[in-house]
């Protein structure tokens, strides 16, 4: 016998069945797949902060290439030798401080009353103290963020930037390493010691980023709001961070 | 006789040339204009295309007598983002360094329109076995396509092909910019895939003349 497939009841209840079907597929998925992509999520902050740091596996002038997974935990936790959580004035240690949301705390730092936690990580290159900071923003399509690395004095050692969704060839340019290695000696704070930001300026009469004190980087050419959402970012995230710095020197 | 009949092996080859989906049929123009501006992620969503479009047949052409008529669209639509969803988890857990460099491409077949086409014209009214060879030589034309086009954007926009500088050094006026070529920024805007693909119906029309309308 043949079904009436065009039957209102039918319909609703193959609609049912089907959403039940396709419902426990995906939740099967996702819950049995969740260990392996958290811990995917984990490595990668690590290799994104160690990027930052200098500390990846990058030849001549190759793409970006990150340490391997399987060296990943071993090798942040002999680099990052302390990590801290600020709250206003206060400094705690606390060894998971990486995996703090900037993005949640940003989302409660709105009501005034909530201290906001900034995680900062301290770790040794050469024989001096570096500090990676993370950072986030908003491009064009989507977020960004990325980690700066600076020293003592706020000067740029390295960066690492991120996105969920820019233009590939325009906005996704951001993580490249001809733009990304650019921050690299900028300054943070200008002669006077007042905090400036990094500005991903056009027209920048500087193709090669040789002057690092001009506190510019050339942009993408294309890429405006990308870049616009890149000098925010930098600007309103480290900005934060600048009283700890203060009080470093 | 070879593995696949000449109805079958008609199946696969129709659709990447004399009936392309992007040049002949004219679907799918969103992504192409979305994605190409270099050739790795053409590639991987050519590929990522193949592997929804000729599973999602399958299971459409299975389901096909018993999905009820007024809801079939939106089984069509519940069946390519499942399978979207699937690939999608999958890279992440083990593939994660790919999975980042794609997830925005593989959202985008969600709405490709050829997979819906395909589903509606073909799955719906054809045994699995011919479904399956029709996803895969329509995902592959549409694949042929975008690839064409990614190569010539990515040439001529960036001056390189999967990242490698090709070209030589704009910076350093080494290779053809020596002799004064610049890169081309139009070929990295959306709008020029448009007119890539333009060339390509052009070029497909004049050698064919039997695919002109009148």
């Amino acid at each position: 016998m043949a079904i009436d497939t065009d039957k209102n009841s039918y319909t609703i209840i193959f609609a049912i069945v089907m959403v039940l079907v396709v419902g426990s597929i995906l939740a099967g998925l996702a819950s049995g797949l969740k260990p392996l992509v958290d811990a995917n999520k984990r490595f990668e902050k690590q290799q994104n902060i160690l990027y930052a740091m200098g500390i990846n596996a990058n030849e001549g002038t190759s793409d970006v290439a990150f340490i391997s997974t399987d060296k990943v935990e071993d090798e942040f936790t002999s680099t990052i030798t302390k990590q801290y959580v600020i709250e206003g004035t206060k400094v705690s240690e606390d060894s998971e401080a990486y995996l703090i949301d900037i993005k949640k705390e940003e989302a409660k730092a709105k009501d005034p009353s909530y201290t906001r936690k900034l995680p900062l990580f301290e770790g040794e290159k050469d024989g001096q103290p570096i500090y990676v900071i993370p950072i986030r923003g908003k491009g064009l399509w989507d977020a960004i963020w990325g980690f700066v690395a600076v020293d003592k004095s706020m000067t740029v050692q390295g960066v690492f930037f991120d996105h969920a969704g820019e233009t590939p060839g325009l906005g996704a340019e951001i993580k490249q390493r001809y733009f990304m290695d650019d921050f690299a000696g900028e300054h943070l704070l200008n002669d006077a010691g007042v905090y400036g930001g990094i500005n991903v300026a056009k027209g920048n009469a500087d193709p090669k980023n040789e002057r690092k004190d001009d506190n510019a980087v050339d942009a993408i050419a294309g890429a405006t709001i990308t870049g616009d959402g890149v000098t925010a970012m930098i600007k309103k995230d480290l900005k934060m961070y600048v009283p700890y710095f203060k009080t470093l020197n | 006789m070879g593995l696949l009949s000449k109805k079958d092996s008609k199946l696969i080859l129709d659709p990447l040339a004399d009936n392309n989906p992007i040049t002949i049929q004219v679907l799918g123009i969103c992504s192409a204009l979305a994605i190409t501006a270099q050739l790795k992620p053409s590639i991987v969503m050519a590929i990522s295309v193949v592997f929804v479009l000729s599973v999602g047949n399958v299971v459409i052409s299975l389901m096909r007598n018993i999905i009820p008529s007024k809801i079939r669209i939106i089984v069509q639509l519940i069946v390519v983002a499942t399978l979207v969803i699937i690939v999608d988890q999958v890279l992440k857990a083990f593939a994660y360094s790919l999975s980042k460099e794609l997830s925005v491409f593989i959202g985008l077949i969600i709405t490709n329109c050829i997979i819906m086409g395909r589903f509606e014209a073909f799955a719906l009214a054809n045994k699995p076995w011919p479904s399956f060879l029709d996803g895969i030589g329509n995902a592959a034309g549409y694949g042929l396509i975008l690839i064409i086009v990614g190569f010539f954007r990515e040439l001529l926009g960036s001056g390189t092909l999967f990242g490698f500088k090709v070209l030589g050094d704009s910076v350093e006026k080494t290779g053809l910019y020596a002799i004064g070529y610049e890169n081309n920024g139009f070929m990295v805007l959306p709008p020029m895939a448009l007119i890539v693909v333009g060339l390509i119906i052009w070029v497909q029309r004049s050698r064919n003349k039997e695919l002109i309308e009148d």
